[in-house]
């Protein structure tokens, strides 16, 4: 028989009162300003969901939030097998495996505003050693200042870079833990390696890849700082991605009501991915 | 199916193996008939394991051959052994339906699917677990995923061997006895040869012909369970196989006989080489209380159903009896007599005496 109390009430109370002042409270600050117009003073007006509207049907918005699942999108199809098969193709004992680990967790080390600021000099054309190298020694026309293609390409790839251990090593830690026995009966089965990866090692990535999927996810479409620093969300807009339109809204206009009801906009869609993602991903778990 | 011949087997985990200790398989010579059930008997860390993998070809062993009929397998990777292998812990692949699990070693063959539903068919019904072939076999229990493990071992029937690396180490004892004696039945069946690694003796003399006891990295004796039983070739296997095991009683060579505590023993026959530690092996099933004979006292009686265990000291050495009828008294000043075709001498560990007339 299992005795219930209620003591367990008092283990979670602290983590509860934290989290109602660095989450809750601040939210609800959000949604008050998102309901309201203000000229300063602390006077405001109530405005209803009229900066919703405005918000969603206005082109700015959907421009920026198309170029935001865009490059989502990108980085994820980009990051995630990426990352499996670095993972596949790390030694699993051995000297060498703490030597990839470090490697590998390296650039997640770095700030990200450093991890901005080193790409920019990275690609400038004649200072920077990808720039040089690129309009120089290749001949290929690449300044991201300039061309909105390059400033894309460049984005992504300091992401990838800067990301794809992540994945690396939740895909590492999943593969670890893989007794011998299974790849054995694979031999023995006659599986092919196609095969040990399908039915064996994915299987056993699944949950690890789904945390990755989830972080990746969250973290990418979040993303600020680096893009930033990087371009500027230049040249003109083409990467100004949702964070980077809503600080200027928020911060360069200073219209807080639109940019808290964006903030909120923004929240709950990526709330309803991670949420779609998560259960798509559990689904045949539950069966 | 064929004959499976070990070769100067010796195989090394290390790089670099110096000394004999450092080999993990020392020199192994052995045949394995076609057809034939053998089990593989051993301590845990014997090298049970390893030997199974190299024949396998999981392993590639660091000296020696290993053929089958007289064609070299040595080099070649396990799929183009033929051969089929369980392991202690069940594998089985999660996202897969338990029937898909069992067509895997088929379909991986190129074999056609009206064959595979057939095979499939029998071995469920072989392992009763045809209710369950639709499930995913994630969501099945340990004892029915090793089932399904043992399935797909078996599922091929073209195969030269089937080797079973402790594989009911996770069932439960009632269902262990049951597919125990199903693989044997599976056996009698099928005629493959087959070779079942177990550190249970009772597992092994149950289901096999041939039990094959190894030590150290080394095979010790191979023979019938009744032959191990009886004719023990090393003081090893008499005092791993027996419950209890054989007595093992320091001893000296003595006119034709053994001296142990100061008193002559008689021998089943001639005594072979010389020098060396020697001892006097004798099961406790041939020891019997009598009139006259070595003078002991009882340290312990237990009685295990049947018949009883006595222990009793003769001098410092304690001498293990199975007794049945009336019992003595703990404390009991009482004779025992070694039955003499049942007592051997041992040198350095080795049988050294020979079965009366021979020779
Ligand atoms: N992969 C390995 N690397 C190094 N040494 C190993 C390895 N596998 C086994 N050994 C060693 O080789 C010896 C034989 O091991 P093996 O696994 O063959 O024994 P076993 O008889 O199967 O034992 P068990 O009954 O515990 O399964 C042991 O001393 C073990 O420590
Ligand atoms: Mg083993």
């Amino acid at each position: 028989m299992k005795t219930e109390n209620q003591k367990a009430w008092f283990f979670v109370l602290p983590v509860l009162l934290l989290v109602a002042f660095n989450a809750l409270v601040p939210i609800m600050t959000v949604v008050n300003y998102s309901v309201q117009e203000t000229f300063g003073n602390n006077v405001f007006f109530w405005q209803g969901l009229d900066w919703f509207e405005q918000i969603l049907r206005s082109d700015r918005f959907q421009a920026a939030l198309g170029r935001q699942f865009l490059f989502t999108f990108l980085i994820l199809i980009i990051e995630i097998p990426l990352g499996i098969i670095i993972a596949l193709s790390m030694p699993k004992k051995g000297m060498w495996v703490p030597v990839c680990l470090v490697l590998m967790a390296l650039p997640m080390l770095i700030p990200w505003n450093v991890v901005g600021a080193m790409w920019n000099i990275f690609t400038l054309p004649k200072i920077g050693l990808l720039g040089y190298f690129m309009n120089d020694v290749l001949g290929v026309n690449y300044d991201m200042t300039q061309d909105p293609l390059a400033a894309w390409i460049t984005i992504i790839v300091m992401d990838v870079w800067h990301w794809t251990s992540l994945v690396v090593l939740l895909s590492y830690a999943g593969l670890v833990s893989i007794p011998d026995a299974y790849y054995q009966a694979a031999k023995i089965d006659g599986a092919s390696p196609w095969k040990v990866f399908r039915y064996i090692q994915l299987p056993k990535m699944k949950t690890v890849l789904t945390i990755a999927i989830l972080l990746r996810f969250m973290d990418s479409f979040n993303i600020y700082t680096e893009p930033f620093v990087l371009t500027g969300g230049g040249p003109g807009n083409s990467t100004t991605l949702l964070s980077i339109d809503l600080v200027k809204i928020a911060l360069g206009q200073f219209d807080l009501g639109p940019a808290a009801a964006m903030s909120l906009i923004y929240f709950a869609i990526t709330l309803l991915v991670s949420w779609l993602f998560y259960t798509l991903m559990t689904k045949d778990d539950a069966k | 199916m064929a004959k499976i011949t070990l070769s100067n087997l010796r195989h090394s985990y290390m790089p670099n193996p110096e000394g004999p200790e450092d080999y993990a398989l020392k020199e192994i010579d052995l045949d394995w008939q076609d057809g034939g059930a053998y089990a593989l008997l051993g301590p845990s860390g014997c090298g049970k394991s390893t030997l199974l993998n190299i024949i396998s070809g999981l392993l590639t062993p660091s000296e020696g051959r290993i053929l089958f009929d007289d064609h070299n397998v040595t080099d070649l990777p396990p799929n183009q052994r033929n051969i089929a292998q369980v392991f202690q812990f069940p594998v089985i692949y999660d996202t897969m339906t338990v029937r898909d699990n069992l067509a895997f070693p088929l379909r991986n063959r190129g074999v056609d699917e009206a064959r595979i539903a057939a095979r499939v068919a029998e071995i469920a019904a072989m392992l009763e677990v045809e209710e369950m072939l639709d499930t995913r076999a994630s969501h099945l229990s340990p004892d029915n995923k090793q089932k399904i493990s043992m399935g797909r071992g078996l599922v091929r029937d073209d195969v030269n061997v089937v080797m079973f690396d402790e594989p009911l180490t996770v069932i439960d004892p009632h269902l262990k006895w049951k597919l125990r004696s199903k693989l044997k039945e599976l056996h009698q069946r099928v005629k493959a040869t087959m070779i079942y690694v177990t550190h249970d003796q009772t597992e092994a003399l149950t289901f096999a012909d041939q039990v094959v006891v190894m030590q150290e990295g080394e095979v010790v004796q191979i023979g019938t369970p009744v032959e191990l039983f009886e004719r023990p070739q090393h003081t090893f296997v008499g005092h791993f196989i027996g419950s209890p095991g054989m007595n093992v009683l320091p001893a000296e060579e003595h006119g034709g006989g053994a001296r142990f505590e100061g008193r002559h023993v008689a021998l089943e026959g001639a005594v072979t080489g010389q020098g060396g530690k020697t001892q006097i092996g004798i099961r406790p099933e041939f020891v019997s209380l009598a009139d006259a004979g070595l003078p002991a006292r009882v340290r312990k009686v237990s009685d295990v159903g049947r018949h009883a265990v006595v222990e009793a000291m003769v001098g410092d050495t304690p001498v293990k009896a199975i007794i049945e009828g009336e019992l003595p008294e703990q404390g009991a000043e009482v004779h025992l007599a070694f039955r003499p075709s049942h007592t051997r001498l041992y040198r350095d560990g080795w049988l050294s005496t020979e079965v009366e007339g021979a020779a």
